[in-house]
């Protein structure tokens, strides 16, 4: 057990800087989680009309998004970007935008498999009542179709959380690279230390993790 | 009914819910890019160019872009201070330049990418001279030498690349010398490559790999630090230099820096350098071979 070198994390600053870059990882998935299930629903109604035109760009965009590997999106985002435009696209930025726009992609899928899952009879009663097609939407599809995305989306939540580990490679610190920084400083001192600290890497995940699950699960009973 | 009127209350909410974050969730991005960063990449002014020597002085902060996990070169240490060789020649450059510095934390994959894109202005990553790289970025005179070297278990000791068996798989980490080397050297050895330096280690610790082939300080390293590991091929390869690197192209700051290198080989600074962050980990024996005193 002692040379399990989870004692390096206790050398000067090191669990914070950890609990630093676990926030990092956190922030980033957070703003991306939460554009992703804004503009979700917004592109996966558009997945439901029946516009030609329409559908055919989002199976592309779609396609592009299952396609291609995150990193390389990144890359695209991060350096590409300044190549070719010139923007300077900060690596915490391009980070969010790439996440946003992966997680909207597989949002929009799940929210339209959802909205497809809700009877025919729901809209059409919802007219028969005199409804409009915005209200239908509102009031009768969004909440069954919410309700019905609760444990399809925790899936894809965590793992946006997960993936975030990709934006060492774009420059930004964040909990596995302080975790591979640390295990590195003390390669000398504590060799073993690579299991100890991505053990409690793995614990500090979980405990992200593990709340969005509970969470779901409370709120598919609260709502049966 | 009262069960309904929650459910639209719930609904209604969640609209509004959903409303009010669209509004914050943008606002809170662009904060994020101002605050989070810190500055990586904010001072990167000229759009996908790079800062002349007097565009960095002007704005108070070089951009130097270095490992955070290889230790002694460049890593982190346990007050998150970034330290190793590298970063004792960083710190050097910014006292005599006068500017603060911004540390990036690269990886040997991305590191042209961010000269290349102006995101740093400097690259001083054990950053081997090869003449490829040398068509994408220009590299200030040498200040280290270093040749390939391979590393594998006592127990089964790679002495030539010759004697790897049809399925022996061979550890490199992606965008090294080592990589392109075997790739273009010897194109049978299956290559398993990794990303960073912690993970390559990890795996070939864990035997994922017959052997492991990086640059021969990394492979001695590894072999003094490590029982059970023996370097078979001590130095495979040309024999090469690392130098710091700057965007192609970006000649006051080369001239600049190759002048600053060269007074500072006249004082034997890299000597000292050595001598602070090497000599644990290499021992004095390897002194003279490893360390250029860069001179015109």
């Amino acid at each position: 057990m002692a040379n399990l070198g989870i004692d390096v994390l206790f050398k000067g600053t090191n669990f914070l800087r950890l609990l630093q870059g676990l926030w990092v990882s956190i922030e980033i998935s957070l703003i991306a989680v939460v554009l992703s299930i804004i503009l979700g629903l917004v592109v996966g109604m558009l997945m439901t009309l029946n516009n030609p035109f329409l559908k055919a760009i989002l199976k592309v965009y779609l396609e592009i998004v299952r396609i291609m590997p995150q990193m390389v999106l990144l890359f695209i985002v991060y350096f590409g970007t300044t190549r070719v435009f010139g923007w300077d696209v900060s690596a915490e930025a391009s980070a969010i935008i790439v996440f946003t726009f992966w997680g909207t992609a597989e949002m929009g899928d799940l929210v339209r498999g959802s909205i497809k899952s809700i009877p025919v009879i729901q809209f059409e009663s919802a007219w028969a009542l005199g409804l409009n097609k915005m209200q239908t939407y509102f009031y009768i599809i969004f909440p069954q179709t919410i309700r019905r995305l609760i444990p399809l989306s925790i899936n894809l939540i965590t793992r946006m959380i997960k993936t975030t580990s990709l934006v060492l490679m774009i420059g930004i610190v964040e909990v596995l690279k302080v975790a591979q920084q640390i295990i590195e400083a003390n390669r000398n001192s504590s060799p073993n230390a690579a299991f100890g600290v991505f053990a409690v890497v793995f614990l500090l995940y979980f405990i992200v993790c593990w709340p969005i699950s509970r969470l779901a699960t409370y709120l598919e009973k609260r709502w049966e | 009914m009262r069960k309904n009127l929650l459910k639209t209350l719930t609904s209604g909410l969640l609209v509004t819910g959903l409303l009010a974050a669209s509004l914050t969730g943008c606002g809170s991005s662009d904060k994020a890019d101002g605050s989070a960063e810190g500055g990586a990449t904010e001072a990167g002014s000229k759009a996908a160019g790079y800062r002349t020597l007097d565009e960095i002085k002007d704005s108070g902060v070089i951009n130097i872009g270095v490992f955070s996990d290889k230790s002694p070169f460049g890593y982190v240490d346990e007050n998150g201070e970034y330290a190793g060789y590298d970063v004792y020649l960083a710190e050097k450059l910014g006292e005599d330049l006068g500017v603060d510095i911004n540390y990036v934390s690269t990886e040997a994959a991305n590191r042209i990418e961010y000269l290349q894109t102006g995101k740093v202005d400097i690259i001083l990553a054990n950053f081997t001279v090869t003449e490829e790289r040398a068509q994408e970025v220009d590299f200030a005179l040498p200040y280290m030498n270093v040749a390939l070297g391979v590393v594998s278990p006592d127990g089964a000791v790679i002495e030539s690349l010759d004697d790897l068996g049809a399925d022996d798989e061979v550890i490199v980490i992606s965008g090294t010398t080592a990589e392109t080397y075997l790739a273009k050297n010897y194109p049978d050895i299956k290559l398993q490559k990794y990303d960073a330096y912690a993970e390559a280690k990890t795996a070939f610790e864990n035997g994922n790999g017959v052997a492991w082939a990086n640059d021969n300080t990394e492979v001695i390293a590894f072999a003094i630090e490590n029982e059970g590991y023996t370097v078979g091929i001590p130095s495979l390869g040309d024999q090469d230099t690392i130098a710091p690197a700057v965007t192609k192209g970006n000649e006051t700051l080369l001239t600049w820096l190759n002048d600053e290198l060269v007074s500072l080989g006249s004082e034997n600074f890299f000597h000292g350098d050595y001598e602070a962050t090497l000599l644990d980990t290499y021992g004095a024996d390897y002194e003279d071979e490893l360390v250029v005193e860069p001179s015109k």
